[in-house]
């Protein structure tokens, strides 16, 4: 087996430098590469576009990077937990572009699966949809939305093998897998790494052949962004 | 005139056995407390769920099982995950047989606005265009009027559009109103306690009311 491990997130980050565009996987803080964004800080490399479904909040996750500056552009799909980011957007500090969550997801996946654009309804009649091609398919317009052309994927799983095989926990899932798919050098952290052999073939879900550097992570913070429970009884 | 529980409720009663459901975030997550006894529905929270169950109990929370307002929730016996592009594929393929959704303002003529302020608020549409342009089943809860008492069913949105031509259903805190196809507003049912003339005065999109029209029957 084709071994992919790297000692940590320093060395697994090592390449990545000024202007570069980095996916990361997450859904507001859960399944976020919590120990890739710490390196990505401590290294301090500047003007990335990050391309993320949410913004983090001010002091985890995104919002550690916007807050040293460090981020030139976001692409995401909601960004309302964090005030840092309104505050940068509003004064034009940073350039922020908004697109639909599934278009998010979709132009993922396309460029994980080798299609240079997908078509989808979403935005159709709205600002999302300025500048863009149309087509008409069965009487209903569609929005061509290119794949992503991201230098590198920073993904968060639960499991993973040396040999790169991802397996993912709950809704930690969530982008993770398709952004697995689209880097041109996919990063994964994992909470628990392998050796090949010990994870089932049959419950993978993302292949090793996407992943290119996988180390186990440590101390996961996991922070929960909405509290909510039900009283016993 | 209802209150968001009120309004939670009536679009409760929208809901039918066997569905696969949407909710989004505000009013319309009010309404999985009042999905009536007997009535088997599937809860998709577009993070990546499908069967999703109630808060946990304290002290079980999982940083890992959350719903698409970031809340923790549990799963369901019969509950799946799954990743983003999923989630996505079986909304715009029209898995999902009912959508609820908030709104800021709608159009006379379907037209939906609720992700952004110009100036104001910018927060994102997160997966409410790919819901309202792909759905075939979407009721709207909001608010009829503002605090100012302005309108907020117009003849065109003011505010940036979510969607084009897509709304067909709203519940209000003072009615349920269909959109016409062919453009306009529908008075079905009234608030308890709510006049016909109170909401056409309430609605400054063309509004077809007749004299009478049946009160919502909350239970």
């Amino acid at each position: 087996m084709i071994n992919k491990k790297v000692s940590g997130a320093e060395e697994a980050i090592r390449d990545i430098t000024d202007g570069k565009t980095l996916m990361l996987g997450g859904f507001g803080l859960c399944g976020i590469p919590e120990n890739c964004i710490s390196a990505l800080v401590k290294k301090g490399v500047k003007d990335l576009t990050c391309i993320s479904n949410n913004a983090g909040v001010d002091d985890f996750g995104i919002g550690l990077l916007l807050k040293t500056r460090q981020v030139k552009k976001m692409i995401s799909s909601y960004v309302g937990e964090n005030a840092e980011f309104e505050r940068q957007l509003l004064s034009a500090e940073l350039e922020v572009e908004l697109i639909p969550q599934g278009t998010l997801a979709t132009r993922c996946m396309a460029a994980g699966y080798g299609m240079p654009a997908i078509f989808t309804p979403a935005g159709v009649g709205t600002e999302v949809a300025e500048g863009k091609e149309t087509r008409n398919f069965n009487g209903k317009e569609y929005l061509m939305e290119y794949a992503f052309d991201a230098d590198f994927a920073l993904v968060k799983a639960w499991k993973g093998d040396t040999a790169g095989n991802l397996i993912f926990r709950s809704t930690s899932r969530n982008f993770n897998p398709v952004m697995a798919m689209a880097g041109k050098i996919t990063i994964a952290e994992v909470e628990e790494l392998v050796e090949p052999g010990e994870l089932d073939p049959d419950h993978i879900h993302t292949p090793g052949v996407y992943v290119h550097r996988i180390f186990q992570g440590a101390d996961y913070e996991k922070r929960i962004e909405q509290r909510t429970t039900r009283p016993r009884g | 005139m209802l209150d968001k529980n009120g309004i939670a409720r009536r679009i409760a009663k929208e809901i039918k056995d066997g569905y696969y459901v949407n909710l989004g975030i505000g009013i319309p997550t009010l309404v999985a407390n009042y999905i009536p006894e007997g009535v088997n529905v599937v809860l998709q929270s577009e993070n990546g769920l499908l069967g999703m169950g109630p808060f946990p109990f304290e002290g079980e929370e999982d940083p890992d099982m959350i719903n698409a307002g970031k809340q923790t929730i549990t799963t369901l016996p019969g509950s799946s995950v799954f990743d983003s592009a999923m989630s996505f594929g079986m909304i715009r393929s029209q898995k999902i047989d009912l959508t609820i959704l908030g709104a800021m303002e709608v159009s006379e003529n379907g037209d939906i606005a609720n992700w952004k302020i110009p100036g104001k608020m910018v927060k994102g549409m997160g997966g409410a265009m790919d819901l309202v342009a792909s759905a075939k089943n979407i009721i709207v809860a909001m608010q009829h009027i503002n605090k100012a008492g302005e309108s907020k069913l117009l003849p065109s949105c003011t505010l940036p559009l979510t969607g084009v031509n897509c709304i067909r259903k709203v519940v209000t805190e003072l009615a349920v109103l269909d959109i016409l196809p062919e453009g306009g507003f529908r008075l079905i049912e009234r608030a308890p306690g709510v006049s016909v003339d109170f909401i056409i005065q309430s609605t400054s999109g063309k509004l077809f009311a007749e004299a009478d029209v049946k009160e919502m029957d909350l239970n």
